[in-house]
């Protein structure tokens, strides 16, 4: 079996002889009810070498598609090299929570430049060190807003549905009303908004693009939110944030996301990393840690985990949230993978997103897959579909592809990103030519 | 000095160059396209190298040294949990692929689940919630949905000794419990007569660290889940000190009916500087029905995913939990075993009372009878006479690269230092780590500012926190 326990049987006896105890004096604060008089029913450990195979044999049921179409909150991008090998520096990967600061400057500083980044990315002032995932980020960002006063959130129907479900999760014992602004061509219905805004109303959350990959008209929502000083939530995609307008620019107040697309393996879920930014009136209500510059004893430039009256060691119940452990290593993975783009290559990997998406949408349009929103979108689409989508789904798997993600028997939600090459692209519009005959 | 990565940034300079594409869809849309300068760092290959290479070795983590942090469990990473997590059939799936193409996926999460309910004595789990914190939050509610399913509606209250982590009270309070704190007896156990005063037909669970934050298994464990059951209410096991009881204890059979892990300490996972971790959630039959959607289950013979389920108390975030920090934890539990488990226990407690008994003439043990896992010191008496602090110390362990123990923890021992050092560590380790232990107690009786200077040898000098709080910097900013 593998072996982490270094000290060998001797050596342990001997240090029980040091210290004048037996093995039974060791276990006998554990009342004689409460033993595991038995051994575990597992079996027993086996090599490294085996534990491989078995691992690999699980691993080999799983089947890996040279080509995705499927986004839906998880997207396949490049991951440059470097980043893989910078993140797997082993200081970094076992590294605990940056408790002391003077051990901990390397990845107290890599949070405060991601911090930054996400700055840059969102407009924002201040940004947290991560939270579990773009959804929790958002249940997070709704608790911000309410306060005594103000107890309503509106969510857009066209949220991720995993992220309603968690902030309807997050909110249920709580007193948040929260409820779901209808839909109106894919878009938010502006109209059902101006109609149902009241004076208790905490945050209106939306996510731009949406969940069907559409661009939400930000700036007429802004204006409506803010006309009840409500906060606005705007959930994004940060990668689409290098050609499109930061939330800051339309007045949001708090930006959150899934930043995954930024060198994280989709992964079958995770990990993954929620980001959230606000401004500065704001920063105080941020969960989770955060970073901030400082001066050591000599007056020099240091890093450490500050503001942390508002966390759970210090407040306990009355802490803004129970987070503790984040997503710190997907966090310093995010700014490695932005960092090695930089502004002219995030933009690149964000146009060709764009263009690769659209073309597929024109083309597709050309074989009967019709648009279902007549909507600026970035690079996920819904088309209603000539055959059923399971069809398309069995015939694209055939060829290694992942088909978009079925919404019901007809219609599906496509997705491509910079990963897609351009020849993979013609070679899906052969195949579903082929089908839809 | 090391420069921020915008400080090494130069305009024009390129790192990653993608393949090239004509494609052209549709002109961007003007009214949405980002006007503003996005100001990321321009940087060349070998200077991100440069940078985060310097960056690493300004961090230490458990591959650097010995790492007491107590309640921590900063044990050993084994290699092998990296090269599985690696694996492209693992890290490159889809998590909304068609199920038939993700057969080895569900199968390794029923199987770490599985096995964690062999390990704590409960019936199913889900892995689902990404950190301890989020596993303790996904308990209360399920502690919730069952007193609500039964229409027992007046529990109100969730109890939470004194000794516990923070993050016990703060997710019961995201639960909408209101919180009442119990004290700990003069052996660091809860004070059952205490209990038994605040244990009411409003109770809804108990929430319990044991062995708890102290090292200290609570002797009366089967009496305070007697007095909590027959009041209603139930028994919530906060799994941080699971690695001092494996194959030797089970919170299921102490009686606890819900129980969170964290796979980032007991099962080897990396901490990564803050995390991913993984708070897998376990519960008693009874409570089954609640756990969230995205849990792996068993249904007509073959693996699914839970999905819709009105029963469920919703979903605590996206799709199935921190995966490959899941597949970590089972490569880890499938190598040691049930031998291994037990072993690592077992020597996880050998190696804290060797600590402890080679210290506690010089330092003040807070509870002083056979500890678990862990043990506690107090600095109180030092910090009263020679104005040295638990902080001091700490800070003086960082000139012999030692990473400090948790300080100032738990709150009801002033002055705290709580050492968990854990089954991976040597023999030597240890007798080094106690040498060192023992020389900074003689420097702080005969020259108490050399530690208050202290420390002396890391890449900067002790940091300014109170400046940090009242003049925040929370980003780079480019000089005017």
């Amino acid at each position: 079996m593998a072996q982490y326990v270094p000290n060998t049987k001797d050596e342990q006896l001997k240090m029980l002889e040091e210290i004048g105890k037996t093995w039974n004096d060791l276990l006998s604060p554990i009342p004689q009810g409460v033993r595991l008089n038995r051994e575990l029913d597992l079996p027993p450990g086996i090599s490294e070498f085996e534990v491989m195979a078995k691992m690999a044999s699980y691993a080999k049921e799983n089947k890996v598609f040279t080509t995705v179409l499927r986004g839906a909150g998880a997207y396949r991008h490049l991951i440059p090299s470097v980043v893989r090998h910078l993140s797997a520096r082993e200081e970094f990967v076992t590294a605990y929570t940056p408790y002391q600061a003077e051990f901990s400057q390397g990845i107290l500083q890599s949070i405060f430049e991601y911090q930054t980044m996400i700055c840059q990315l969102t407009g924002m002032d201040a940004s947290n060190a991560s939270v579990y995932d773009g959804a929790s980020a958002v249940a997070e960002a709704v608790n911000m807003t309410v306060d005594r006063k103000r107890r309503r959130a509106l969510l857009s129907s066209n949220l991720d549905p995993q992220s309603i479900m968690t902030v309807q999760t997050y909110t249920q014992h709580l007193p948040i009303d929260v409820e779901i602004i209808p839909s109106k061509d894919g878009r938010l219905d502006l109209d059902w908004l101006k109609d149902h805004l009241t004076e208790d109303l905490a945050c209106v959350v939306i996510q731009h693009p949406n969940y069907f990959g559409i661009l939400e008209d930000t700036q007429a929502i802004s204006d409506v939110v803010h006309s009840t000083k409500a906060k606005m939530i705007v959930s994004v995609n940060p990668i689409s944030l290098a050609v499109f307008k930061e939330p800051r620019a339309y007045g949001a107040d708090i930006a959150v996301g899934e930043a995954q697309p930024l060198g994280l393996n989709i992964a079958f879920g995770g990990p993954y990393l929620g980001f959230m930014a606000t401004t500065s009136d704001m920063v105080r209500k941020l969960p989770g840690r955060i970073v901030g510059q400082t001066l050591d004893l000599d007056g020099k430039r240091a890093f450490v985990l500050t503001l942390q009256a508002r966390e759970q060691h210090i407040r306990r119940e009355k802490a803004s949230s129970s987070l503790c452990s984040n997503q710190a290593h997907c966090a310093l993975t995010a700014a490695m993978y932005l960092t090695s783009m930089g502004p002219v290559g995030l933009k690149d990997v964000a146009s060709q997103c764009y263009h690769k998406a659209h073309f597929l949408q024109k083309q597709l349009a050309a074989l009967d897959f019709k648009l279902k929103f007549d909507q600026p979108f970035f690079h996920e689409f819904v088309t209603t579909t000539p055959v059923s989508t399971n069809k398309i789904v069995q015939h694209l798997e055939q060829h290694d592809i992942l088909a978009g993600l079925p919404l019901d028997g007809r219609t599906m939600l496509w997705c491509v990103t910079e990963a897609v090459s351009e020849k993979e692209i013609h070679t899906v519009l052969r195949l579903l030519e082929e089908v839809s005959k | 000095m090391s420069n921020l990565i915008f400080e090494t940034s130069r305009e024009g300079r390129r790192c990653v160059i993608l393949p090239t594409s004509v494609m052209h869809g549709d002109d961007l849309y003007p009214e949405f396209t980002r006007e503003s300068a996005l100001e990321l760092p321009e940087v060349a290959e070998i200077d991100i190298v440069r940078h985060y290479i310097g960056l690493s070795r300004k961090a230490h983590g458990v591959d650097n040294g010995f790492y007491p942090l107590g309640s921590c469990t900063m044990k050993y990473n084994p290699r092998l949990n990296e090269d599985t997590a690696s694996l492209a059939g693992f890290a490159h799936i889809h998590p909304l692929q068609p199920v038939h193409t993700v057969n080895g996926a569900l199968k390794a999460l029923w199987h770490l689940q599985q096995s964690l309910c062999e390990v704590t004595g409960m019936d199913a789990f889900t892995v689902q919630p990404a950190a301890g914190a989020h596993g303790e939050f996904t308990g209360m509610l399920l502690i919730n949905a069952y007193h609500q399913s039964r229409k027992d509606t007046a529990r109100t209250q969730v109890i939470v000794p004194d000794s516990a982590h923070g993050t016990n009270p703060a997710s019961a309070a995201m639960a909408g419990y209101e919180v009442i704190s119990v004290k700990s007896n003069e052996k660091g156990g809860v004070d059952i007569d205490e209990l038994r005063s605040l244990v009411s037909e409003k109770t809804a669970a108990l929430m319990l660290t044991n062995p708890n934050t102290l090292g200290l298994f609570d002797e009366n464990i089967k009496e305070i889940a007697q007095m909590i059951h027959e009041a209603g209410g139930l028994l919530y096991y906060d799994g941080a000190n699971l690695n001092a009881i494996m194959g030797l204890s089970r919170p299921g059979d102490m009686g606890f009916d819900v129980v969170h892990l964290n796979l980032h300490k007991t099962f080897s996972t990396p901490h990564g500087g803050g995390g991913p971790g993984s708070g897998p959630v376990g519960v008693k039959k009874r409570l089954i029905p609640f756990l969230p959607n995205g849990t792996i289950i068993a249904k007509d013979d073959a693996l699914a995913i839970k999905n819709d389920d009105e029963l469920a108390i919703g979903r605590m975030r996206s799709f199935y939990g921190n995966f490959l920090t899941n597949i970590r934890a089972l490569t880890y539990i499938l190598s040691l075993g049930r031998d291994g488990l037990k072993e690592a226990s077992m020597n996880a407690v050998l190696n804290a009372n060797y600590m402890m008994e080679k210290l506690k003439d010089l330092y003040t043990v807070a509870y002083p009878s056979t500890c678990m896992h862990e043990f506690v010191v107090s600095m109180e008496k030092e910090k009263d006479e020679y104005n040295v602090s638990a902080k001091d110390v700490s800070k003086a362990l960082l000139d012999v690269g030692i990473h400090p123990p948790t300080m100032y923890f738990p709150q009801i021992v002033h002055e705290a230092l709580m050492i968990e050092p854990n089954e991976t560590e040597s023999k030597e380790t240890l007798d080094f780590a106690i040498q060192a232990f023992r020389d900074i107690y003689h420097t702080a009786m005969t020259d108490g500012q050399a530690l208050r200077d202290a420390p002396l040898t890391t890449p900067v000098k002790r940091v300014d926190d109170v400046l940090a709080a009242r003049s925040p910097i929370l980003i780079y900013k480019k000089p005017e």
